[in-house]
């Protein structure tokens, strides 16, 4: 019976669409998995020396933070990892026994790639502890335990996942407790950090989250074959929908018209929803690089660009792909190419400048670093959205609006073109401020930075016919492209 | 209204479909018939400009399709559920396409009005977003969104499969009533053959992207294509 599960597991895993892209893909997937486990691992061995060398103990180090690691695990899961409900419809009116469904689907989660990630961190870290001397048994008690805990997480996950917008509660947790630490209000690692000592030191003391798994994983079960049925656990979810007719937007004419829909297309749709949560972390980005003495200064160019982009990278890199599903009735409708991309031309720049006046609390930082953000935000509207429009035009991956997951970076939107178009985004600013910096100062490095912004803007139609021809160039793969669901 | 000129369509060396001449004239109501594969789809979409043709060319109103984009402005049509918009209720849809054909609300809210016995009550005010409604309920919507902006050219692409039988009695009304319209081109594609008989003036069967059957409706016709596709 299993067999057969694993037989459809593999045709699924092999036929998914990222994995039929083409060699160059697979080669660059396949790098970017290498490169990321190695810094993963690389993480897991050098923690115990970098944190010796700090004078710490690095065990007690480690566990004292734990507590804000599976927080953040658990919001990253609440917000990413998918649970395969799906897929368990066909398989109900075969023979298969319920309990058989559930147990396989639950296990198949055991092995998504948020769990085993961790495991590049925590096992190297444990063979560097127990090569230093550290009680072996205890070592692996405590790595016993700290799995269990991923786990319970990932059960968590899926009985929790039905619950919208749980993840700002857990994430206002994270956050409260963190700024809490921070200003010596309240310390909760004082309280958990023992606790995830005690793992190592108490021997017996990690079955306590080997039992609350196996509770849990009882727990989770029940629920589940309790309901596998289709107007139970298995149905999709319906929203209560309201009209909106957004009526002060009717005086833009045209763009009004395509300006309500993306509107509409943001607020409803839980992919294009993270996109707004991942343009709030990007304005946070900028806390990387100032006042930091150890990023040279040519970097405050990036981070200022990317403070004001984050709309402009997530959700243009995307355009005209949000339309996907659609994009058939677009092309037959009476629709000017021009009105089309215009409207979301204006999207992005409504959001840059939204976002550059959020990053006002940058000022915090001093006047220069606040005038940084604003040319950063100039060339952004002035140069960068003409860059993500044109993109898309080769970007041809249709995204399914329903699924949340893939907002970070869809694999397959990857494509020459694509990453040719980024270059100049980033690369650009960078050297036009190199050259202020070198010939002069700071100041004449941010005017050419946003003196390009202006000239972008200025000769903003020419680009834009540019763009509308490349569209109508690509149009019949494109419509062909979003076809290919799945 | 609509000319096709030897127009072929291949996928890798397979011709899909190939018509040397075909002339729709205008006020026709034109239904296209054939088996799975036959090539209606694939016809449709080239009169759409979804596709390019391997040769030839389709005008509708002496405009070449695939390469004068001003035939949208006179066509309406509805292929399948890609041509809805899941997040928008169906009254958001309905005002959407009303825009970008230059109607306003009062104009889209009378057609509206004219075909809520078709909606039978389960698609406006009904707080559901177009994903959410049934495969039948969005058909319906599909279709009267096709009639917005009295459009000279309409087509259907299956549009009486999915739809309970009540739903089909009453748009066969609506294609009769839009086909007596002179100024309206009605091109409908069907498995059925009954129904695509009843609604339209002339029928032509497509077998492997050939126009193998070229009929104007008669009271034998239903009896001829029914032999014709019988093996």
């Amino acid at each position: 019976m299993i067999k057969k599960f694993i037989y459809l597991e593999w045709k699924a895993f092999t036929r998914s669409a990222s994995f039929g892209a083409n060699l160059a893909m697979k080669i660059l997937i396949g790098f970017l998995m290498v490169y990321f486990s190695l810094i993963f691992i690389a993480m897991g061995v050098g923690a115990f020396y970098v944190l010796k060398k700090m004078n710490l103990e690095p065990l007690i180090t480690v566990n004292k933070f734990l507590i804000y690691y599976f927080l953040s695990d658990l919001v990253v899961r609440l917000l990413m990892q998918a649970i395969p409900v799906l897929n368990i419809k066909p398989l109900l009116v075969l023979p298969f026994k319920k309990p058989t469904i559930v147990h396989f689907s639950l296990g198949k989660t055991a092995i998504s790639f948020f769990n085993w990630t961790h495991a590049l961190f925590f096992v190297p870290f444990s063979i560097v502890l127990i090569i230093e001397g550290y009680d072996v048994v205890g070592i692996l008690f405590w790595l016993i335990a700290a799995f269990s805990i991923v786990y319970i997480n990932n059960f968590l996950n899926i009985i929790l996942n039905n619950i919208d917008k749980l993840f700002v509660i857990f994430l206002g947790i994270a956050l409260a407790l963190g700024a809490a630490q921070y200003y010596k209000l309240f310390d909760i690692t004082t309280f958990t950090g023992p606790v995830f000592q005690g793992f190592y030191e108490t021997k017996g003391l990690f079955l306590i989250p080997i039992l609350v798994l196996i509770g849990l994983y009882a727990f989770t079960f029940k629920y589940f074959k309790n309901n596998l049925f289709l107007d139970a656990g298995l149905s999709k979810k319906e929203d209560i929908a309201t009209t909106e007719n957004l009526t002060w937007l009717n005086q833009f004419g045209t763009l009004g018209t395509f300006l309500k829909n993306d509107i509409k297309l943001i607020k409803r749709n839980k992919r294009s929803k993270t996109t707004i949560f991942m343009s709030i972390l990007f304005l946070f980005y900028g806390l990387i690089f100032f006042g930091n003495k150890d990023q040279p200064e040519i970097m405050h160019i990036f981070a200022g660009i990317f403070v004001s982009g984050g709309f402009l990278f997530v959700f243009g890199q995307f355009v005209p792909s949000w339309d996907s599903s659609y994009y058939q009735l677009m092309m037959t409708q009476n629709i000017p190419y021009r009105g089309y991309i215009t409207s979301k031309w204006w999207l992005i720049v409504i959001a840059t400048f939204i976002s550059t006046i959020l990053a006002s609390f940058y000022l915090f930082y001093g006047i220069e670093i606040y005038l940084t953000i604003v040319a950063g935000a100039i060339y952004n509207i002035g140069v960068n959205s003409h860059l993500v429009l044109l993109g898309g035009a080769f970007t041809k991956t249709p995204i399914d609006l329903s699924n949340a997951s893939g907002a970070f970076g869809d694999k397959k939107a990857f494509n020459i073109s694509s990453m040719l178009l980024t270059l100049p985004k980033l690369l650009l600013p960078l050297l036009l401020y190199w050259i202020g910096l070198h010939f002069g100062n700071k100041t004449l490095g941010l005017t050419l930075v946003g003196g390009a912004g202006v000239l972008g803007f200025v000769f903003r139609n020419t680009v834009f016919s540019i763009i509308e021809k490349r569209y109508k160039i690509e149009k019949y793969s494109t419509i062909s492209a979003y076809k290919q669901k799945n | 209204m609509i000319q096709v000129n030897q127009l072929s369509k291949k996928y890798n060396e397979t011709t899909v479909l190939n018509i040397n001449n075909l002339e729709i004239p205008k006020g026709q109501s034109f239904g296209l018939v054939g088996n799975n594969g036959a090539g209606k789809t694939t016809f449709f979409s080239l009169l759409l400009d979804l596709i390019q043709p391997s040769t030839g060319y389709i005008t509708s109103n002496n405009i070449q399709v695939n390469t004068n984009e001003n035939w949208k402005s006179f066509t309406g049509s509805f292929l399948d559920e890609s041509f809805l918009i899941g997040y928008l209720t169906p009254e958001e849809y309905f005002y959407f396409i009303g825009d970008l054909r230059h109607q306003n609300k009062a104009d889209v809210d009378a057609l509206l009005a004219q075909h809520e016995e078709f909606f039978n009550g389960e698609i406006l005010k009904n707080k559901k977003y177009l994903r959410d409604l049934s495969k039948g309920n969005q058909k319906k919507v599909g279709i009267i969104a096709t009639l917005i902006g009295n459009p000279e050219v309409i087509i259907l692409d299956e549009p009486f499969a999915n739809l309970d039988p009540t739903t089909v009695s009453r748009l066969k009304k609506i294609i009769k009533e839009l086909a007596e319209n002179p100024n309206v081109t009605v091109l409908v594609s069907s498995h059925d053959l009954q129904h695509t008989v009843e609604v339209c003036d002339r029928i032509v069967a497509l077998n492997k992207g050939e126009v193998v059957k070229d009929i104007q409706t008669s009271k034998e016709t239903l009896q001829e294509l029914e032999s014709f596709f019988s093996v």
